[in-house]
């Protein structure tokens, strides 16, 4: 089943046009990823699925319904989380009041689900009390990805959680990815790095607003073409 | 010096009661309101429409304890503060709300807010004239110690009530889901947003913390010194510079700034005529801003 699907999506900022008509499917419990260099309209494609950007033309549907032009803060409601790339904590918050605040439309007792987020990302039990701002870089990502699970999203939106990290981190964050897809978790993931589709089950490349070559991420990995184009090979 | 000191830290407790509230809507909506000030003057105001009111009916007019003023003023508050909380949501629906809806710079509600303060003032003027006001007649009572050092009773009070009202906030803000959402809100508005806070929804709890603590300010700032038109608009210089020196959006930051404020201007008439001290306030801030550019507490900019 597809979870989300997005049909001749253009969208941008203003009268600038960043997204030519892109369509992209993500199957229920996959890991998707798209991947692409700077500028492509990734990023753009993500806050257009999240409701950050209104697309001028094309639709959007979760599960069926029509979610275009619905404001962010729904989208949380019915269960679509997403993690910016960037400035995606609160940094003088502590690690347990962002958690919290990725609670924050829950009504409900949400104690048992920020134990369970501290036992997937263990490091950050240690720092609970510290501000979210002395973190490092890898705690950063994984307070940034443990906030928009509070709300134990269906799918979650990723973009670039490598960024900036060490290479032994950008492996502890995809196994992380792995693993959360695992426990059920629908992955959208926004790249650069080339080693998103080692976790992957199928991949979008993007180039200049449009989406330039997709199938099965072992597939894309394999295809000689596309790995000198696009993958730096 | 220590009854400078002293006389400064009385000061800046009330400046800091001011610039938290100021610094707060900064941060969130970067809006620096210039009409914080003249909703000061409105607070203290307000309390004395109360005061005169129980003068007049002859209630509440025992004194309090050792203290200059009488029960009436400590009743007064309560009505005094709901007004201003009041105002500061009218003034933000009516006003802030419109243009920030326009989408427009912040340097034109700047400008609008300075209008709002001139608006505000003229209906003090209208109202009580420009004649000074007191909430209370008569002497005030000082402490004398041994080696020589004097301050006022009220100033005790005034201190107390300050930091009860610090404490306050800062539970609020650190213990409550709301209180959080605020720090949240200033802290990264678009992650704010993107958790399912609603700015607009918390921009009047927002607005409520900075009516509560200008009221208090105000009526403070009225026991220790006298109810005039031009109180606040006058205060609004330090507030400014406690806030600038705190660091945009920084609560303790805030704090702390108003502290030194406070001292730094009362100390300094040690050596130099009082009509200077603004004028010291502001090489302090000047100096700090030098150094750390984001103020004592403030963001590093992005």
């Amino acid at each position: 089943m597809n979870i989300l699907e997005v049909q001749d999506v253009v969208s941008g900022y203003g009268s600038m046009e960043v997204l030519h008509g892109v369509s992209i499917t993500v199957e229920q419990g996959k890991v998707v990823t798209l991947l692409g260099p700077n500028g492509a309209g990734k990023t753009t494609l993500l806050r257009t699925i999240f409701g950050l950007v209104k697309p001028t033309k094309g639709k959007i549907f979760y599960k069926g319904d029509d979610i275009t032009g619905i404001p962010p803060q729904e989208m949380a409601r019915i269960g679509l989380c997403y993690v910016p790339q960037e400035e995606n904590i609160f940094p003088t918050l502590t690690v347990q009041e962002n958690l919290e605040m990725g609670a924050f439309i829950r009504k409900d007792d949400y104690t048992d689900r920020m134990e369970e987020i501290f036992s997937f990302f263990p490091d950050l039990t240690d720092r609970r009390k510290s501000r979210a701002g002395d973190l490092s870089g890898g705690m950063r990502q994984m307070l940034a990805i443990g906030r928009a699970l509070m709300l134990n999203p269906e799918v979650l939106l990723l973009d670039e959680p490598s960024t900036g990290l060490a290479p032994v981190l950008v492996d502890h964050i995809f196994e992380r990815i792995k693993f959360l897809n695992e426990q059920g978790v629908t992955i959208l993931l926004v790249e650069q790095n080339a080693q998103a589709l080692s976790t992957a089950d199928k991949a979008y490349i993007m180039e200049g607003g449009e989406k330039k070559a997709e199938g099965p991420a072992k597939e894309l990995m394999a295809n000689e073409e596309i790995g000198k184009h696009y993958l730096g090979r | 010096m220590i009854e400078l000191t002293i006389y400064g830290i009385v000061l800046g407790s009330i400046i800091a009661l001011g610039s938290m509230g100021l610094t707060l809507i900064w941060g969130i909506t970067d809006l620096f309101n210039c009409a914080h000030g003249d909703q000061m003057t409105v607070g203290a105001y307000s309390a004395f429409i109360f005061t005169s009111l129980f003068a007049h009916l002859n209630i509440l007019q025992t004194k309090v304890g050792p203290f200059s003023f009488n029960w009436g003023i400590v009743v007064a508050f309560i009505p005094a503060i709901l007004i201003s909380i009041m105002l500061a949501v009218a003034i933000d629906r009516w006003v802030y709300q419109p243009l920030r809806r326009a989408g427009v710079h912040s340097i034109t509600g700047f400008i609008a807010s300075i209008g709002v303060a001139w608006a505000l003032r003229g209906v003090v003027y209208i109202i009580w004239g420009a004649d000074f006001h007191f909430y209370n007649q008569g002497l005030r009572p000082t402490i004398v110690f041994q080696s020589g050092i004097k301050f006022r009773v009220d100033e005790i009070f005034i201190v107390i009530v300050s930091w009860l009202s610090v404490l306050f906030v800062y539970l609020f803000l650190n213990r409550t889901r709301t209180g959080k959402a605020l720090r949240a809100l200033a802290d990264n508005q678009s992650l704010a947003l993107v958790s399912g806070i609603n700015v607009e929804r918390m921009l009047i709890w927002a607005w409520s913390v900075a009516g509560l603590l200008i009221a208090v300010a105000g009526i403070l700032y009225g026991i220790e010194t006298q109810l005039r038109p031009e109180m606040g608009w006058i205060f609004l210089l330090p507030l400014f510079a406690a806030v600038i020196l705190g660091g945009q959006g920084s609560i303790t930051g805030a704090l702390i700034g108003g502290l030194v404020m406070g001292i730094a201007q009362q100390v300094s008439t040690a050596w130099l005529a009082p009509s200077y001290k603004p004028a010291v306030a502001f090489i302090i801030m000047i100096l700090v801003l030098i150094f750390r550019p984001q103020g004592i507490l403030g963001r590093r900019s992005r």
